[in-house]
């Protein structure tokens, strides 16, 4: 069972929910993989505290230019439509910052002067946190797209009865990237207003893939009304609550497990986790 | 010597464009012969990204020597650089005043990008 914790809002509790839903599979006797997608802001670790045993690098594809070779026929900068290789009269460049690996120089050049190298963009750690197969993705300060190193990250998860992705914020390409393939959505929101609204496009990104979905509501409150009402045109049930406490707040704020600090949390996520497998026929 | 102009008109009194490489037109002079042409710069300004650098692979394929522009960024300075187009900076004005301050020698080099990437 492959499932994404993800939210539109940022902030709402995707990494408390991903990390206790993880211990909470574990404690059940599941084997379970937990995968921080969220490569530019990665924070899983300060909660499951791994053993990072392996660190690889990710690259992306870049044309390297023999200007030896290269008879500046401009073939290559007229079939890249992201401009990230020029062709001047005596010199090719590559800005490999503007290019996004679709090889097409590559395969244009009849002069055989394009190659490509593999440009680093990031780092996908794993390890073991305890029971749970622990992996994070990390993107390098100054690239500018993360789904390649989403990519990578998914693809270092070892198979598990469960994996748990941690998904980016927002609902963009990053968010896209980690929940497209997945069995399950989980959407965190808060209510707030910001979070409703967020809630709003994230349940729109589940159907327009496809993708079965619960919600969980974080810092909840007792009546929440719009909440509940847009969770319930939408169709999408709330499989948990998790209440606003100050508790909770604190024990995140110094990297603790909500069901190991806080009482009462590890039946709100036993709950999560037979509402779940209810929801996912598992 | 080819001379390149960013500007937002095709005629001689449309004022000078301060943007490079998303700039609405180039008006090329030779300087030479005084025979003046505009090039239309739609693909700069329509560009997901990489205007500065396609903007000096232009000009470079027409063989222009400089370009009297307001700001380079730092990519567009390294394809200028490499094209061997020396840069002049504008601070507004014509494209007619700004051929006319470059003859007369009143524009000062710009040799580093003076505003930050945006792509």
């Amino acid at each position: 069972m492959k499932l994404a914790v993800a939210s539109g809002k940022g902030g709402t509790g995707k990494t408390t929910v991903a990390t206790n839903l993880a211990v909470t599979l574990a404690r059940h006797g599941q084997t379970v993989g937990y995968v921080d997608c969220d490569v530019e802001a990665p924070n899983g670790h300060l909660f499951l505290k791994p053993d990072v045993a392996r660190e690889n690098p990710v690259g992306r594809l870049v044309p390297r230019v023999d200007q030896e070779r290269c008879l500046h026929c401009g073939d290559c900068a007229r079939i890249c439509r992201f401009n990230a290789i020029v062709c001047l009269p005596e010199q090719t460049l590559v800005y490999d910052e503007l290019c996004h690996s679709c090889g097409g120089c590559a395969l244009v050049c009849t002069a055989g002067a394009i190659t490509e190298a593999s440009h680093p963009m990031g780092v996908v750690k794993t390890g073991l946190a305890g029971k749970i197969q622990f992996v994070s993705g990390t993107l390098n300060v100054g690239e500018a797209a993360s789904p390649p190193v989403i990519r990578a990250t998914k693809q270092a998860a070892p198979p598990a009865d469960w994996t748990i992705l941690d998904a980016p914020p927002g609902t963009a390409c990053p968010m896209i990237e980690t929940v497209r393939d997945c069995h399950y959505v989980l959407l965190v929101t808060e209510p707030t207003p910001f979070g409703l609204h967020d809630l709003r496009l994230a349940l729109d990104v589940a159907k327009t893939l496809k993708l079965p979905c619960g919600v969980v509501v974080n810092r909840a409150q007792p009546r929440m009304t719009e909440t509940r009402e847009l969770c319930e045109s939408a169709r999408v049930p709330i499989l948990a609550e998790i209440p606003d406490a100050l508790d909770i707040a604190k024990a995140y704020s110094q990297g603790q497990l909500a069901v190991e600090a806080v009482p009462g949390l590890q039946q709100t996520f036993d709950q999560l986790l037979r509402r779940l497998r209810a929801e996912v026929h598992n | 010597m080819k001379l390149a102009i960013t500007t937002q008109g095709s005629e001689p009194n449309s004022p000078v464009d301060l943007r490079f490489g998303r700039a609405r037109f180039f008006c090329i002079v030779d300087t030479e012969t005084g025979q003046q042409m505009t090039v239309d710069n739609a693909d700069g300004v329509n560009a997901v990204q990489g205007a500065g650098v396609q903007a000096a692979q232009t000009l470079a394929r027409l063989g222009v020597q400089t370009v009297l522009t307001g700001h380079v960024g730092p990519k567009a300075q390294t394809a200028l650089q490499a094209a061997k187009i020396q840069v002049y900076a504008l601070n507004g004005g014509t494209v007619e005043q700004a051929s006319q301050a470059f003859m007369a020698g009143q524009l000062r080099t710009l040799d580093a990008a003076d505003v930050r990437g945006h792509w």
